[in-house]
């Protein structure tokens, strides 16, 4: 069935060519066009930064689904939002590994030092702050994920170094530190302690690193 | 004649740079794959694995070779086959403690994708997809590149190395939901809907993806599979001494000296785990309890460290195997705050199909913050006990439930002192303890 809106015009006028093409690609590996859907929100929210209710009618009205339909899905899921965000979206890992390993001062430095809470944007729409469920690091734990990299061994100090360097447009490479070619990785274990054998409140897990690595 | 490897899934893993297929072929990849489509019927390899006594390492442990025989077969030409029959990986790994499938993706990618083809030309399956937790965003682009040098060296696609096989296989990633990694709720997000679990019967080996036979298998399951065919049932029995067969990958997090993973014998002591590989808790700090298996299993206690860690041994000193990941318990961390972490996150995460999941769970977190906070009272204790029993097995839709009543309910019965204290004492002993 092909809804109809009156609200949005045709999906063509309101997508850009590659965000159909994509969505098109999508929906041509699955054997229906609804299967698409959270792909689809996904290829959308990378390009505009958000699904706004007007992506929301076109992406419905592209896959032949009703946009309650792609609405139920699109709620459902914690990395779609359905709010404007910030230039960064912080997700800080709140699950039982970074829990015990302190994660809670670290949201709090955080927080002090953007001035704001949980589901909040900052005021230059650099930052939006939210927590996520385990994020998968935690033998690095506290964790937190920016964009498509995780942040690990996070203290207080570090992850508002991190975000001064992200605001400021500095690339954060330079936290690049274990994961590089093997030759690099064995001399930066010699220069760092790879067991945390004492416990240090300002300083509970060592130091930061950067599970993303280019790949190329 | 290579040695048969005693860490077979992660002998071959680089996290900083995993293989090419080239390189992966030349390490003897690819050979397990090649027996099978080359040298083996379907049934032999059904036989093989099941010979093998693999055990699901997705939580559950059910038998993979019990699994898959459920699967119709159709001789070819049968009016009555399905036009298509589906494999999906599931690499959900959501469970919070729980880190180890991730070293197969971004490690090894191509174990996985030689596994899957071994796997969909067993059951029959002509279409197949990784079904990829959304925060994996390293494993997404290395998966997606080893599965475009597959298909450029025709272990994808039509007519697989000169066979009349084939396979294709799809990344999708998804977008952040713990629900999802339940195997029905998965083939619902799959198909693009809400991802609610289904209800059971039908299983998905009858009806799943889009209503055909589906194959839902753990990325650490299936990676098993190119050594079991190039080595043999035996071999993978004999890797263990224990009654469960193979290798499993343990893991440590919580404060620990050196949390990570290692790739042990099925049936590694919690002790060997914690402490000759995990180098045992951080200095001025005690063992109090742990979760052997990820968040959904039950609390066990220092008194418990010489159990190993197998399906059997584990479920009797009164817990799950799990994921086989370790989450540590210091004696300055507290145990009510621990559970109602836990519990939060199980309430966040519950799909809020089923009432007694979708209120037990923020139910038990208000009575939980409730003792916390020093607010509770005794009532409260009996109240969480009856919270567990509402949602146990058989009173919910699916198992996300009854997972989250485990730590809770073990957790009431070893730590009964703390939360008596935090009652009696009006405020959280632990606090300033961090
Ligand atoms: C709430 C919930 C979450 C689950 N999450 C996962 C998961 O992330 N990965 C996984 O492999 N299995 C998960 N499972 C288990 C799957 O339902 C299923 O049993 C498993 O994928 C089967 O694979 P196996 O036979 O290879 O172990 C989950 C189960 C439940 C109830
Ligand atoms: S037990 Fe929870 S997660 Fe499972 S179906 Fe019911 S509400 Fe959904
Ligand atoms: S608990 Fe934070 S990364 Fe797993």
């Amino acid at each position: 069935m092909q809804i109809i809106n009156t609200i949005t015009p045709d999906y063509r006028s309101y997508l850009s060519k590659e965000e159909m093409a994509a969505i098109e690609h999508e929906a041509s590996i699955m054997e229906t066009r609804e299967a698409a859907g959270i792909e689809a929100l996904k290829v959308v929210q990378k390009h505009r930064g958000w699904i706004s209710d007007d992506s929301l009618y076109a992406i419905a009205q592209m896959l032949n689904m009703s946009a309650a339909e792609l609405e139920g899905v699109a709620t459902f899921y914690n990395l779609i939002y359905r709010q404007k965000v910030g230039r960064y979206v912080i997700h800080i890992c709140n699950s039982i590994s970074c829990h015990l390993s302190g994660y809670q001062q670290v949201l709090q430095a955080i927080k002090a030092h953007l001035g704001i809470d949980y589901g909040q944007t900052t005021a230059d729409g650099m930052f939006t702050l939210l927590s996520n469920a385990c994020l998968g690091g935690c033998d690095k734990a506290p964790v937190m994920m920016i964009g498509e990299r995780h942040y690990e061994y996070l203290t207080p100090e570090k992850a508002v170094e991190i975000l001064e360097k992200i605001a400021a447009g500095a690339s954060t490479e330079n936290y690049l530190s274990s994961f590089l070619n093997e030759g690099d990785a064995a001399a930066d274990r010699e220069n760092k302690p790879r067991s945390r054998d004492y416990l240090d409140d300002d300083d509970v897990a060592g130091e930061i690193s950067e599970m993303e690595l280019s790949d190329d | 004649m290579i040695k048969a490897p005693d860490k077979p899934l992660t002998s071959l893993v680089n996290l900083e740079q995993p293989l090419s297929i080239e390189g992966y072929i030349e390490a003897g990849g690819y050979q397990g794959a090649e027996k099978a489509l080359h040298h083996l019927s379907r049934a032999e390899v059904l036989t093989l694995v099941e010979d093998s006594t693999l055990k699901g390492r997705g939580g559950a442990g059910f038998p993979t070779g019990m699994k898959w025989k459920c699967v119709p077969m159709y001789e070819p030409g049968d009016v009555n086959a399905p036009e298509c029959k589906y494999l999906v990986c599931n690499a959900d790994e959501m469970e919070p403690g729980t880190f180890k499938d991730r070293v197969l993706l971004e490690g090894v990618p191509h174990q996985l994708i030689e596994a899957m083809i071994i796997a969909a030309y067993t059951i029959g399956a002509e279409k197949a997809y990784i079904f990829l937790r959304g925060e994996y965003h390293l494993a997404a682009r290395r998966l997606q590149q080893a599965i475009d040098e597959a298909y450029r060296s025709n272990w994808l696609g039509e007519n697989i190395q000169g066979t009349d096989i084939h396979l294709d296989l799809y990344l999708h990633s998804s977008a952040g939901r713990y629900i999802c990694g339940e195997e029905t709720a998965l083939i619902n997000a799959l198909e693009g809907k809400r991802a609610n679990p289904r209800a059971k019967p039908p299983f998905p080996q009858f009806s799943g993806l889009f209503g055909k036979p589906t194959v839902v298998n753990n990325v650490e399951t299936l990676s098993n599979l190119p050594h079991i065919l190039k080595h043999g049932a035996d071999w993978f029995k004999g890797l263990s001494p224990d009654s469960d067969a193979g290798t499993k990958i343990y893991a440590a997090c919580g404060r620990v000296k050196t949390p990570g993973t290692w790739e042990l014998p099925m049936g590694a002591t919690i002790r060997e785990v914690l402490y000759d590989h995990g180098g045992g808790m951080l200095d001025g700090l005690k063992l109090k309890g742990l979760l052997p298996g990820g968040a959904s299993t039950d609390f066990l206690l220092p008194e418990h460290l010489d159990t190993p860690m197998d399906f059997a041994s584990i479920a009797k000193a009164g817990s799950r195997l799990g994921t086989g990941g370790l989450i540590v318990l210091d004696d300055h961390n507290c145990p009510v705050s621990m559970v109602l972490n836990l519990l939060q996150f199980f309430a966040q995460e519950s799909c809020g199909w089923c009432t007694p999941c979708r209120d037990g769970t923020p139910w038990a977190v208000e009575v939980l913050s409730r003792i916390e906070q020093g607010q509770g009272s005794l009532d409260d204790l009996d109240t969480l006990a009856k919270l567990c029993d509402f949602m146990w097995l058989g009173k919910t839709h699916c198992a996300l439930a009854p997972g989250a009543v485990e730590p809770l309910k073990s957790a009431l019965k070893y730590f009964h002192d703390d939360f008596e204290q935090h009652i009696e004492q009006g405020c959280c002993p632990y606090q300033g303890g961090h």
